[in-house]
């Protein structure tokens, strides 16, 4: 992945720009090109660590070169179960993207769509909630979550606490104000005619939030999933804090299997760190787009 | 087509101009159909009722258990008000109470005063049309896709004492994560490796959103490239810097996965979110005492979120 993000840098510098290179344009690129390297440089160690075996590493010192072994990765995804763990993150990730972006679209739809005084409350109540330090309401949550009981065939805790089903409800709740703020931007910014069209055809509020709004958010949609699948694989607190059984934590709160209690293999560690950033690279890198115009979308509106 | 009375009735109430809110909402709920008003009702109902009680009744009720000695084990009625006793404790006999804050406004500083103008610059640097700009932008904003969890991890292989590089760089034997007089600026350094791809990340939109004609014009009267950007183009990002300011204070006061997987946030690491999380998760279970540091921090948070809402939601009222 790395890779191929490498070879534009060089191209460009290789090939004489169009522009006259002036000895300022020089200087300019030097500098960015050492602090895009310098930017890049912890990844990459990573990455180089990774594929070296710790017993080369320990007697050649980590300013060396060889020792070249994939072993670490089977090791680590043998020692830190990330099958199982993937997977759980696949459970929490999935269904919480979806709910998420359908009741944010809901939402923001009847934002977008109706003028009503209290639509700016609505606004204001969801946008805020996600901005809130998730430790401040961990007290409450906390006691709630172990006090809602939950059927045997939902979680074998028996309860909200340690089950996914209240780490999909946690992120979709804390998600939502972001998109809720995103999307109703987007909604707004189309035409009203639409609507105007669509209710002399004699459709419902329904049929016009589902076949006419929201085939037209697919961009925003688009921007959004690919932010939000980013962010809650990324979560780390809730999952931390509200499970408690070792394998049905999600992939990245399961990072701390790699560190040994007295000693801690910095090769192993590099292979898992690697394993886990692989998911969330392969989405920036394929969905770079939709990934930028996410982040900018929140703000650029003002 | 819009000639529809059915139709002009339903734009007219549109922007908000009717004389009270009950009197718009009553004429234009008459519109739509029984079933619209319950498709409508539910649409808001279900997401309001979710983030209502996993997050705004929470935050209510933080505040409430910070004026009380609820041990968290007894039942709700043995539950006694102490009034402002936790607030005393936590200033005079939590001794991580003050280095939390320092290291909480510390974060802030770096982040503001460090980070944040970084990122601002590379922005402007990028701003210009630039062969590879695109790969110095990815390179730089890579990180941001990463969590502060891993960065934790990949930090690691660089600062720690046995088999991390800067020792075997520097020839040195500091155990960076390790060592309270260092270890909290080990860890910003990470955390603003990711912020300064952020920022640029916003401030690189923000620019694209300033009309080209106001640098021209700037240009024009003589202005140098440095001062046109101070005098002119900076002063029209407003929105943009303010909320790089709201997001910068959010993410200093919300700062927690990374000196979590460090080391639980002790030993030079602490954080007002890692205090609070301590006291519920941890040994002891210390309800109203964690409560009013976890108000600490809404108060705070509220303040800039305020803000941060006057600032986006301008001119939606008119």
């Amino acid at each position: 992945m790395t890779a191929t993000a490498l070879r534009p840098p060089a191209a460009g510098e290789v090939s004489p720009s169009r522009r006259r290179l002036t000895p300022q344009r020089v200087v300019l690129h030097v500098f960015l090109a050492a602090v895009a390297i310098g930017w890049l440089f912890p990844i990459l160690w990573a990455v180089l660590t990774s594929f070296r075996s710790y017993e080369y590493t320990a007697t050649n010192g980590y300013v060396s070169l060889g020792g070249w072994t994939i072993d670490n990765y089977v090791t680590a995804w043998r020692q830190a179960e990330f099958g199982q763990h993937f997977l759980n993150s696949v459970y929490i990730t999935a269904p919480a993207v979806l709910l998420t972006l359908f009741l944010a679209s809901c939402v923001a739809f009847v934002i977008a769509r109706f003028g009503w005084k209290l639509n700016l409350v609505l606004l204001g109540l969801f946008t805020a909630a996600n901005l809130l330090p998730q430790q401040a309401l961990l007290i409450p949550l906390f006691r709630l979550f172990t006090q809602v009981p939950l059927p045997a065939f939902m979680s074998d805790s028996e309860l909200l606490y340690d089950s996914y089903w209240g780490l999909i409800l946690i992120n979709v709740a804390f998600q939502c104000g972001f998109c809720v703020f995103v999307l109703s931007n987007y909604m707004k910014a189309l035409p009203r005619d639409l609507y105007e069209a669509a209710m002399v055809d004699g459709a419902s509020v329904w049929r016009q939030y589902w076949q006419v709004t929201m085939p037209l958010c697919r961009p925003a949609l688009a921007a959004l999933a690919t932010l939000e699948v980013t962010w809650i694989y990324n979560e780390f607190f809730w999952a931390t804090v509200l499970m408690r059984t070792g394998d049905k934590f999600p992939v990245t709160s399961s990072l701390n299997n790699l560190r040994g209690e007295f000693f801690t293999d910095n090769n192993l560690v590099s292979a898992g760190s690697v394993l886990v950033a692989i998911p969330t690279l392969v989405i920036f890198f394929l969905l770079q787009r939709h990934f930028v115009r996410g982040l900018t979308l929140g703000a650029s509106k003002g | 087509m819009s000639d529809l009375p059915l139709i002009q009735a339903d734009r007219a109430v549109e922007p908000p101009a009717a004389t009270t809110t009950t009197g718009g909402r009553g004429r234009r709920l008459r519109l739509l159909s029984r079933t619209d008003r319950v498709v409508i009702t539910l649409m808001v109902l279900v997401p309001l009722l979710l983030v209502t009680a996993l997050v705004w009744l929470p935050a209510l009720a933080t505040v409430l258990l910070s004026g009380t000695d609820w041990d968290g084990i007894g039942p709700l009625s043995d539950i006694d008000f102490v009034g402002g006793r936790n607030y005393s404790d936590v200033l005079t006999i939590y001794p991580p109470f003050m280095p939390a804050v320092r290291h909480n406004l510390l974060w802030l500083a770096v982040l503001f005063l460090l980070a944040t103008p970084f990122g601002m610059f590379l922005a402007v640097l990028l701003d210009k049309e630039l062969r590879g700009s695109r790969f110095y932008q990815t390179a730089l904003y890579l990180p941001v896709v990463l969590s502060l969890a891993l960065i934790g991890f990949v930090w690691q292989l660089i600062y720690s004492r046995d088999q991390g590089l800067l020792n075997a760089v520097l020839g040195t034997d500091t155990d960076w994560y390790g060592d309270p007089s260092v270890n909290i600026w080990a860890v910003m350094l990470a955390s603003g490796w990711r912020h300064v791809g952020y920022i640029m990340l916003l401030y690189l939109a923000g620019l694209k959103g300033v009309d080209p004609a106001l640098r021209e014009a700037a240009a024009v009267d003589g202005a140098s490239e440095v001062k046109s950007f101070f005098r002119v183009v900076f002063p029209v990002m407003r929105p943009i810097n303010i909320i790089v300011l709201v997001v910068t204070v959010i993410e200093s006061l919300r700062a927690f996965d990374l000196v979590w997987v460090v080391n639980k946030g002790r030993n030079g690491l602490e954080l007002l979110s890692a205090l609070v999380t301590q006291n519920v998760v941890g040994e002891a279970s210390r309800i109203g005492f964690g409560s009013a540091l976890a108000t600490i921090m809404l108060v705070v948070s509220l303040v800039f979120i305020t803000i941060y809402l006057a600032t986006v939601m301008r001119g939606e009222d008119r």
